[in-house]
């Protein structure tokens, strides 16, 4: 016999959904009264039963196949809005490597140019014998350098400036050959270097104007021949006397 | 795919058909990754999925049918059944009992079939069951405990297959 006052509360007590007092209060009940225990077994049977037969059909592997497939172009914006943020990405950091690597290239092209330009310059100030062909004339330097290097190139006028010629030599730079020329004003020395552009390679300088270890610079390209400029005068006369090589070239 | 073997079986009872469960399970998928975005994180997914299969299961041919054979007196009270005594014979569980069970299930009403399927076999809670069906969870214990009636009366009204069998939870007074 099942009391009346308790048999509503079973279900909810056998699917676990009474809170702790009232359970507790229906499992003393359950277990001081035969009635209600065998009904709670009877009720707690067949939720095992209901639950075994209940899981009956199973999907066939096709349907499966099939479902994934029809939900698979649902993935394409998923997955392009978690890899294209990150191929974007990498596409930035892999350009702004490559750019970061070229301008660390050109720096150091740049740097390893002037060293040497540097180096030469300051080995014929300290040679004692700074230049191969002794001559003011320009008629007499040019002609010299006919055979020994690969080019020839135009020397100015400077009877009516201040520069000097004092002569020349050849000089090598990325162990290519070229024309070192010597010139002076008042008691400063100015080396004047000319190679052609295609034999520097990696070595790079634009014609910006620029100074390395307190030596001014100055650099251009015209026809075909990058010259160089390097003393320790003022920039000033630098750049007198780079316009006078142009004018000529 | 979340739940897909349980809904595949839910979709096949409310049915009764391979394919229209088939249909039914894709169709759900479909308006489930439609719809995400009104899925609330933080509530229940199974019950928002489960629902979404229920609702398009309702709107079907065959959901229009079911429900227009639901008794109209079905959430009134029944006649209560006299509680059975398990016998020492009927304890073990035999799959011809499974059988019977699930011809019983089938017969009833599917109001009936959808609630025990949920909280047996889906063990969901009664808040789930609530928000599953769309309905007060005091109807849901009424629903619940008329429908679990309901299967018991048909497991007895069904003719049973093995001599002298019985069936836990539903033995023949």
């Amino acid at each position: 016999m099942v009391c009346e006052t308790w048999t509503d509360k079973l279900d909810a007590y056998l699917d676990g959904e009474l809170a702790g007092e009232e359970a507790r209060k229906v499992s003393e009940h359950v277990r001081g009264c035969p009635g209600c225990a065998a009904e709670s077994f009877s009720r707690v049977q067949q939720k095992r039963v209901v639950q075994a037969a209940g899981l009956k059909f199973t999907p066939d592997p096709a349907f499966r196949a099939r479902i994934q497939r029809s939900v698979a172009p649902r993935r394409a914006p998923r997955w392009s809005r978690f890899w294209l943020p990150v191929l974007a990405t990498a596409m930035v950091l892999v350009i702004s490597g490559a750019i970061s690597l070229t301008l660390s290239r050109q720096r150091k092209g740049e740097q390893q140019l002037l060293s040497e330009l540097t180096d030469l310059h300051v080995a014929t100030l300290a040679s004692a014998n700074p230049v191969d062909v002794v001559s003011t004339d320009r008629h007499t330097v040019k002609p010299w350098f006919a055979g020994k290097i690969p080019f020839t190139f135009n020397l100015p006028e400077l009877q009516d400036s201040p520069f000097v010629l004092l002569g020349g030599k050849v000089s090598y730079l990325n162990q290519s050959p070229g024309a070192e020329l010597i010139f002076r004003v008042r008691q400063h020395q100015i080396s004047v270097f000319i190679f052609q552009d295609r034999d520097l390679g990696n070595l790079y300088l634009d014609d910006s104007a620029r100074s390395a270890l307190s030596f001014n610079v100055r650099t251009w390209s015209q026809n075909g021949l990058r010259y160089f400029a390097l003393s320790d005068v003022s920039s000033s006369d630098l750049d007198k006397l780079c316009e006078l090589l142009k004018a000529a070239g | 795919m979340p739940h897909f073997e349980r809904l595949y079986n839910f979709a096949c009872w409310l049915t009764h058909d391979r394919q229209e469960a088939e249909d039914l399970v894709q169709e759900t998928y479909a308006k489930a990754l439609k719809g995400f975005s009104s899925f609330q994180p933080g509530t229940n997914f199974r019950a928002w999925i489960y629902r979404i299969l229920r609702n398009t299961f309702l709107t079907s041919r065959t959901g229009l049918q079911a429900t227009a054979t639901v008794p109209l007196d079905l959430e009134e009270d029944e006649e209560q059944l006299p509680a059975v005594r398990e016998t020492p014979e009927s304890i073990l569980l035999q799959r011809s009992d499974w059988q019977l069970v699930q011809d019983a299930l089938a017969q009833v009403p599917v109001t009936y079939r959808e609630i025990l399927l949920l909280c047996e076999v889906e063990e969901m809670s009664y808040q789930e069951i609530s928000a599953t069906l769309a309905i007060p969870m005091g109807t849901v214990m009424s629903r619940l405990s008329r429908a679990r009636r309901a299967l018991r009366t048909a497991v007895q009204a069904t003719p049973n297959k093995t001599a002298g069998a019985e069936v836990k939870g539903f033995n023949r007074s």
